[in-house]
């Protein structure tokens, strides 16, 4: 691999070849604020906060999408960067609604983050605001086009990630909006609700529903488990607050999956305290389901089963498994029919 | 009678709007009625480049000028000029200084000044004829390189000529198609820009209108340098006889074997296909004008990748604008040295400019680069409207900035104006006189800017906004003291900072206004005065008790009822300024001068 020198803030440092001069002073622990970038997604440079200064180089380049090259100087935190940020953020901020109290995003904000940092307060450029409906059309992602600072993230999660392009800009200018086509709400969209949209939002216009008061980014903890709705594997975080799950958001570390979900495992949670979850084993005795423990039910089962076999050969039982299942479950079925009960009679809902 | 004359009468989108249309369909019809049609022929043609004076009509071979004809003077037009031969004196041009009417182009300053390189077939030719377009050397460009040069002499003869891209920019041409030639590719494009939206600039419409098959043939020359197969003319919608007559063009030009496969036994293949924007200003973005032909959102994109290695649909493209494209068969015809003699060291060739405004003779005008704005606004332009003081010159629309009179004696080339706040850009010319306010002129292009962001970047998205509302508020007479290192601060990083050129040079109205004109911030900002008497929240009219000789006209004539007063009680006549919208109508009333405004 061809490496490149170059000197961020007066220090030297080498990259490999092809690497962006944001991750070049990421991979320095050299911080930049980003709204617009996630590693997954293609850098639109739309948001420019990322803005350095480079040597030779007309005005003030966005880092995300500038490739670093030999013998380069940059620098990133000198008044003149600083304070292209600062107006960049002051310009967000007068445009965005200051309700931080109440916004399920507050804690985990860029924007708040960012205009801390800055010492931003949104008073200078004080005028015209946004005053959007908000999109409160279905259960599981809760949109207020107000608090977009349309970095367009979303737009690109769903169209690259989830390969839906339901979500583009409309509008012009000042005016620009993001949404389904014709502005429709989500739920009269073709919207899976995979909520990739909802996993890459730097502030709080697109949230899940399901969590909205239910508790702030730090007294939430994360536990990451594996998803039970399928086969796939897919990792996320619980979020977990006195002792309950509240919510699941995308672990980006997430071997399998990345960020990326979909509806079931990021907002199907609700049905782990749901009171028709079946909690034990139920046998029906004279036409009705009654709880039992787990050793009468598997003795009757068993029983059963070799009573069919014994009766009308092995080939007349037949097993169905789920997807729910995991691998290794589904794999023990198909062994328990093959070898146990000798037949070749099993089958799975997700095989196509 | 003179034999064989022509009459060409302007078809331009202008001089149509004023009714040159039934103009040209009377004269066919009295010609012939009269039986003159062996000898004189009408021709309809593209812009003859005078608009304020339009319609207009040029008598042939003399080059006689008539002006604001309409249909009624047909008659007079056929008896007197043709029939007998003497001019129809009401309808020639006066000229400004002697006040004497001028019949011959050749001693009207308008055009006699004027060098016409790229305009040499507009006004004078029939652009739905390709056979007039061939009768004037058309497509011998073509002919010559394919028939003499191979692509590499013909890059290098546009790269020996010095022309630089007429877009705005002024990136040197034969250096950009090398880019692009360099790249392999089983398939490359180029690309016309026809996107022409810059308030009161029209060349690229009216070279489009009133020679199409200069730019065809300009394209074909670069797609044979270049190495490509296929074309787009990016054409505003809003331009219907542009591309009507840019395909008529296209089906002549195949017709004829120029566009095609095999063009003219080369083996060289070319296709043109014509593409009609949605009405985005910013998709004369060359990077958002592919996404607008690949069918996306008109927006543009990082570079690089620059076009020249991927651009439309991923391939590498070629983008110049018409003016470029046009001045191309006219380098290959004529040679580079040839080209090379007009303009300046670094500044090549000519330029077409739209002169508009308080100018006398508003128009298309073309000069060698390197003339003054004094001689364009002056000689060419015959100075401002109505006796007026000169105050300031906006150059390059909404990116570029507002000079004022002691820069009329620089001479306009890309550095020069680009060293002065300025542009080139695509060329327009909006002259200023002293009625004109500074800080209401950089509200209005920055309310263009602000509307046509595509709000992909932060810095113009919401800066071009915040940045209008301040001007807003400081011709309100509202600035705060402040708002000028505000309005500063925002320009210069939303000049930095912004993604394309559109946020790049939003800011300029604002820049150069700031730095030549900072006097009129200040005088609305600290004494709520606007000098130019055009911010109309901060006039106030005033009536001189001791001039007003209380006849009520002023009264009868006031909109809102806002001034009262009685002569029988003799109760002075006094302005409600609450009421008073600063219409101004009371002191054009007053015969005796007894209403004064500040």
């Amino acid at each position: 691999m061809e490496w490149l020198t170059l000197t961020i803030d007066g220090r030297e440092v080498s990259v490999p070849k092809g690497t962006t001069v944001l991750d070049a002073c990421r991979m320095n622990n050299i911080p930049i604020p980003t709204l617009c970038h996630a590693p997954e997604l293609t850098s639109a440079g739309a948001c420019r906060l990322c803005v350095v200064q480079i040597e030779g180089m007309r005005n003030l380049p966005p880092s995300c999408v500038t490739q670093a090259a030999q013998g380069m100087k940059v620098e990133t935190q000198n008044p003149k960067v600083r304070q292209a940020r600062k107006t960049i953020l002051e310009l967000l901020v007068a445009n965005h609604p200051l309700d931080c109290m109440t916004c399920q995003k507050m804690g985990d904000c860029s924007l708040a983050e960012y205009a801390y940092d800055y010492g931003v307060t949104g008073e200078i450029y004080q005028g015209e605001k946004r005053c959007l409906p908000i999109d409160d059309s279905n259960p599981f992602i809760l949109r207020d086009p107000n608090k977009c600072i349309l970095c367009g993230k979303c737009i690109k999660a769903c169209t690259e990630i989830q390969g839906k392009s339901i979500l583009d800009f409309s509008f012009r200018g000042f005016d620009t909006q993001v949404g389904p086509a014709f502005n429709l709400p989500y739920k009269e969209s073709d919207c899976d609700f995979c909520g990739s949209c909802v996993s890459v939002c730097p502030v709080g216009a697109l949230t899940e529903k399901q969590m909205v008061g239910k508790g702030r980014p730090w007294e939430v903890s994360k536990v990451q488990t594996t998803c039970p709705f399928c086969g796939v594997g897919c990792n996320f975080d619980l979020n977990v607050k006195d002792g309950k799950v509240i919510g699941v958001t995308s672990n980006p570390e997430a071997p399998v999956n990345g960020k990326a979900l979909c509806v079931k495992g990021r907002f199907g949670m609700d049905m782990i305290y749901s009171d028709n979850r079946v909690t034990t084993p139920l046998i029906r005795k004279n036409g009705e389901l009654v709880p039992a423990d787990w050793d009468e039910a598997l003795d009757l089962v068993a029983s059963k089963l070799g009573e069919i076999k014994k009766t009308y050969g092995p080939n007349s039982i037949a097993a169905l498994s789920s997807a729910h299942c995991t691998n290794e479950e589904n794999y023990l079925m198909q062994k328990f029919m093959r070898a146990v009960i000798g037949t070749n009679n099993i089958d799975h809902c997700a095989r196509t | 009678m003179a034999e064989n004359q022509r009459i060409l009468v302007c078809a331009g989108t202008g001089c149509a709007s004023s009714g040159a249309l039934p103009i040209i369909d009377i004269l066919k019809e009295e010609i012939k009625r009269q039986g003159l049609e062996e000898t004189v022929k009408v021709v309809g043609t593209g812009c003859q480049g005078f608009c304020e004076k339009g319609p207009t009509l040029v008598i042939e071979p003399q080059h006689i000028l008539y002006t604001r004809v309409t249909k009624e003077d047909v008659q007079e037009i056929i008896s007197q000029e043709l029939i007998k031969g003497e001019r129809v004196e009401r309808l020639l041009l006066i000229d400004q200084t002697t006040q004497k009417p001028v019949s011959l182009m050749s001693d009207i300053n308008f055009f006699s000044k004027q060098h016409r390189i790229v305009l040499h077939n507009c006004g004078v030719i029939d652009p739905q004829k390709i056979t007039d377009y061939t009768e004037r050397d058309g497509y011998k460009g073509i002919q010559k390189a394919l028939k003499e040069m191979s692509p590499e002499e013909v890059m290098e003869e546009v790269k020996k000529s010095g022309l630089r891209g007429r877009g705005g920019a002024g990136f040197p041409t034969g250096l950009k198609w090398g880019f692009c030639r360099q790249t392999p590719s089983d398939k490359k494009y180029i690309i016309c820009n026809a996107d022409e939206g810059d308030p009161g600039a029209f060349m690229d419409r009216s070279v489009l209108e009133g020679d199409p098959h200069s730019v065809i043939e300009g394209m074909l020359i670069g797609a044979y340098a270049i190495g490509a197969d296929e074309g787009y003319v990016y054409c505003r919608a809003e331009y219907p006889l542009a591309i009507k007559h840019l395909e008529i063009a296209i089906k002549q030009a195949e017709e004829a074997g120029y566009l095609g496969d095999n063009i003219l036994g080369s083996g060289f293949s070319f296709r043109l296909n014509v593409f009609a924007g949605a009405g985005a200003f910013v998709c004369g973005e060359e990077t958002a004008l592919m996404a607008s032909i690949e069918g996306k959102r008109g927006m543009p994109r990082v570079r690089p990748p620059f076009p020249a290695v991927s651009g439309l649909w991923g391939k590498p493209t070629n983008i110049n604008n018409v003016e470029t494209w046009s001045n191309i068969p006219h380098i290959l015809r004529n040679g580079a040295e040839w080209y090379t003699q007009f303009g300046t060291e670094k500044s090549k060739g000519t330029k077409i400019f739209a002169l508009t405004g308080k100018v006398n003779n508003t128009g298309l005008v073309e000069v060698p680069m390197g003339t003054t704005l004094r001689e364009i606004i002056f000689d060419i332009g015959d100075g401002i409207q109505g006796g007026k003081k000169f105050k300031a010159v906006q150059i390059g629309g909404p990116s570029g900035g507002c000079l004022p009179e002691d820069m009329l004696d620089l001479a306009v080339d890309y550095d020069t104006l680009t060293q002065a706040g300025a542009m080139v850009g695509s060329g327009g010319l909006v002259i200023m006189d002293e009625t004109t306010c500074m800080v209401d002129i950089a509200r209005y292009f920055l309310n263009f800017s602000k509307k046509e962001s595509c709000g992909k970047c932060t810095p113009c998205r919401e800066g071009t906004t915040r940045m209008y509302e301040i001007l807003d508020r400081i011709t309100k007479g509202e600035g705060k003291e402040e708002d000028l290192d505000t309005l500063e601060n925002l320009a210069y990083t939303i000049k930095e900072t912004s993604l394309c050129g559109l946020g790049q040079f939003a800011p300029s109205p604002i820049l150069a206004t700031l730095k030549y004109f900072r006097h009129e911030y200040e005088a609305h900002i600290h004494d709520h005065k606007c000098p130019a008497h055009n911010c109309t929240a901060l006039l106030s009219y005033t009536i001189d008790t001791e001039k007003c000789k209380m006849c009520s006209l002023c009264a009868k004539n006031c909109p809102t009822n806002c001034i009262s007063g009685d002569k029988k009680t003799n109760t002075p006549y006094v302005i409600d300024e609450d009421k008073c919208i600063k219409c101004g109508t009371c002191m054009e009333k007053c015969k005796f001068g007894a209403i004064s405004r500040a």
